[in-house]
């Protein structure tokens, strides 16, 4: 019986120490030395994946980019408790997730990039693209949830949404239409402390994960540094929705290490102290600690791990780099499913314009320079 | 330039920004009315995601400068409800785009409750926001909707385009005593401009005259009269006369300085950072069509943005914002001169 209640649950100790639970190890019997090791690599890559798309931005390669580092464990242990016919509905940072689900490691920043409206098919990898408008992506997941429903099939939709979101009225609204309908979904609110510059006690009085049981949500308030724990709490939540008990709230409570964007500079508003503190709560150090407990890490597989991290991070360089820019007409297309007539003459138009200049790949290419 | 404050002692200006004078404005405001207060998300302890409130709250304090939840709606409402009470409240909304979670407050309650209250309340509400493309912030982050508030019966809009306009008609905004929407522009926050000191209040609804010409009128607002004033002024190089009218209100529309340039001139294009359909220009063509028909010599033309949702690709970006190359050729096409030779700096 698992108690929703406000305790913060955790399964493994800062010091990296495996804390039993009678309630939750049934959902995590199956992690053994090795599916351990695999959240650990997946993290690590993550990680490596982040810190590059950082650096990219820094060297003027991405317009953009919202950093995860320190929500590794959050998004890693959820997105791989997720089955593939699960939809997911992504804020911006849901970087880790997208990489669970084999997005292409440059696809993953071309719409960062602005080579293109989405940087990857939603549809072959049931993942949304970012949802960039704080918390609208709640009322989407409870609506393809509603769908799923009806179709009798048991898939289910797992919205992320951060602190910030949880004050906009959108977010509310989805978890009425969730409560009312029973929906499957998963409303997976990543605390991590900061709306850019505002402290989550701006957004909340009191703990955000106590909100849902006012709709009439089951709510689980879980250490969000904490793989284990965050894979099992996602894994009730997924199977309450599929057996028709309807929507979760989990809150999971991390913290954003670094900027809201790298267009942000924490260190403005934020205590030094507090990232100190948040470090010796590290995803990743805590989850190595464990394996190397339990054996698991030895030099080949601290090699292996970092070989795959460096591997992931070059594809991303390369492939960010080698991205051929879009062609200047197609800012006319897919707006419509169907020819528009005021659209067509638009795009006549320009065309003439571009060819005023010469061939039509030099247009291109000097209003791409120009 | 234009502050409708009349001084005939020198007033003595300094050059500063945009986002200066913003931030120069609301200082006094808070100055002079208690009653006046800041809030929104990020404009305390952050100073505004674009830096208006810088300093701020450190001089005036979180009873003054209000870090708000991330709950537009929310802090709209709030405010209107602080409005009631006879506070004045300067909301600013991070961007236009967010406004749309707030729209119900705004167009439901905010404009109607004068009317819908038989005249018994005022809104002295002001609501800051800036629009406009060019950033490469996207199709969620780069709208210019400010037709959907000027079309709305009970607000005030202002578009201020200069330093010394977004002084004097955010003082005009502050102490009036309905709600106004007070227009910014991301690509002019930064921009320099002459500011006469001392107290600058506006009136609502004046349009300027920002250059004087004799060959044809270009409408603009906002970053858009900054663009109208220099292809006006490379034009000028080349003999020709333009004059450029800066609305600066878009509700009131001061319909009579519209007209009376263009009788003057007999030619116009509208300059507009919307969408050509149903945009700002429809409505100055319309206000030109119905007013001085007979004095025009070509039909009026408008150069909007292509309608598409905003591309983040700096080159699908300026494809389909309209710039000052294709100002400069519909300038061309309505007096029926020749096509300059292209470049390809023009775009």
């Amino acid at each position: 019986m698992i108690d929703f209640s406000p305790q913060l649950v955790q399964l493994l100790s800062l010091d990296g120490e495996r804390m039993p639970s009678g309630d939750f190890d049934p959902w995590v019997a199956d992690l053994d030395g090795p599916a351990l090791l695999a959240l650990y690599r997946d993290m690590v890559v993550v990680r490596r994946i982040d810190t590059e798309a950082t650096a990219l931005q820094r060297q003027g390669e991405l317009g953009l980019w919202p950093p995860l580092l320190g929500q590794e464990a959050a998004q890693i242990g959820s997105a791989r408790a997720l089955r593939s016919d699960d939809f997911i509905f992504p804020s911006y940072r849901e970087n880790a997730v997208a990489y669970c689900r084999g997005v292409k490691v440059s696809d993953i920043v071309k719409v960062w990039r602005g080579n293109a409206q989405s940087g990857w098919d939603p549809y072959t990898v049931n993942m949304a693209t970012p949802a960039i408008i704080i918390g609208a992506q709640t009322l989407h997941a409870t609506g393809w949830a509603l769908g799923a429903q009806r179709d009798e099939v048991d898939s289910v939709a797992i919205a992320y949404f951060g602190d910030g979101a949880t004050s906009e009225g959108d977010v509310h609204e989805a978890m009425v239409f969730a409560a009312s309908f029973q929906a499957p979904v998963v409303f997976f609110c990543q605390n991590n402390q900061w709306a850019i510059s505002e402290p989550v006690g701006v957004q909340a009085h009191r703990n955000i994960a106590d909100r849902a049981p006012g709709f009439g949500i089951p709510s689980l308030r879980i250490d969000g540094n904490d793989v284990i724990a965050v894979l099992a709490a996602t894994r009730i939540a997924l199977d309450r929705a599929r057996t028709g008990g309807g929507p979760t709230f989990i809150e999971a409570v991390t913290y954003r290490m670094g900027p809201h964007t790298t267009a942000d500079d924490p260190t403005r508003y934020r205590d030094p102290a507090e990232l100190a503190e948040w470090k010796t709560r590290d995803p990743v150090l805590r989850l190595h600690r464990l394996l190397t407990s339990l054996g698991e890490i030895t030099p080949e597989v601290e090699a292996e791990t970092a070989a795959l991290a460096d591997a992931a991070a070059a594809e991303l360089r390369a492939g960010c780099i080698g991205m051929a820019d879009p062609e200047p007409l197609s800012v006319f297309d897919h707006v419509y499913a169907t020819p528009n007539a005021t659209l067509e003459r638009q795009r006549s138009d320009y065309a003439g314009y571009l060819t005023s200049f010469g061939t039509e790949h030099d247009s291109a290419e000097q209003n791409r320079k120009a | 330039m234009n502050t409708d404050t009349d001084n005939t002692e020198a007033v003595t200006t300094r050059t500063i920004t945009y986002r200066q004078a913003l931030n120069e404005t609301l200082r006094a405001e808070l100055e002079h009315d208690e009653k006046v207060f800041l809030i929104g998300e990020e404009i305390g302890v952050f100073e505004g995601s674009y830096k208006i409130t810088a300093g701020l709250l450190e001089d005036f304090g979180p009873d003054r400068v209000l870090d708000a939840p991330i709950a537009e709606e929310g802090f709209v409402g709030a405010a209107l409800g602080a409005a009631m009470l006879g506070m004045r409240p300067v909301v600013e909304i991070m961007t236009i785009n967010f406004s749309l979670i707030a729209i119900d407050q705004i167009v439901n309650h905010a404009a109607k409750m004068r009317s819908m209250f038989a005249g018994q309340v005022s809104i002295p509400l002001v609501i800051r926001m800036p629009g406009g493309g060019g950033q490469q912030l996207a199709a969620t982050h780069s709208q210019n909707l400010e037709v959907w508030y000027a079309h709305i019966p009970g607000l005030k809009v202002v578009a201020p385009s200069t330093p010394a306009d977004a002084k004097a008609l955010l003082t005009a905004a502050i102490r009036d005593d309905d709600p106004v929407i007070f227009l910014e522009n991301l690509s002019l926050y930064s921009a320099k401009g002459e500011v006469p000191d001392g107290e600058q209040i506006a009136e609502i609804g004046k349009a300027a005259v920002v250059k004087t010409g004799i060959d044809l009128t270009i409408v603009s607002y906002s970053r858009g009269t900054t663009t109208a004033l220099e292809v006006a002024n490379q034009l000028e190089a080349e003999g020709l006369s333009i004059e450029v009218v800066d609305l600066r209100s878009l509700r009131p529309l001061d319909r009579d300085t519209i007209c009376a340039s263009v009788k003057k001139t007999g030619h116009a294009v509208v300059f507009e950072d919307d969408w050509l359909s149903y945009g700002i220009g429809a409505e100055i063509s319309a206000t030109i069509g119905e007013g001085v028909f007979d004095f025009l010599d070509a039909p009026v033309r408008r150069v909007a943005a292509a309608e598409v949702p905003l591309p983040y690709a700096k080159s699908l970006e300026r494809a389909a914002l309209p710039s000052a190359a294709d100002l400069a050729r519909v300038v061309r096409e309505v007096l029926n001169l020749a096509p300059a030779t292209a470049t390809s700096n023009d775009k």
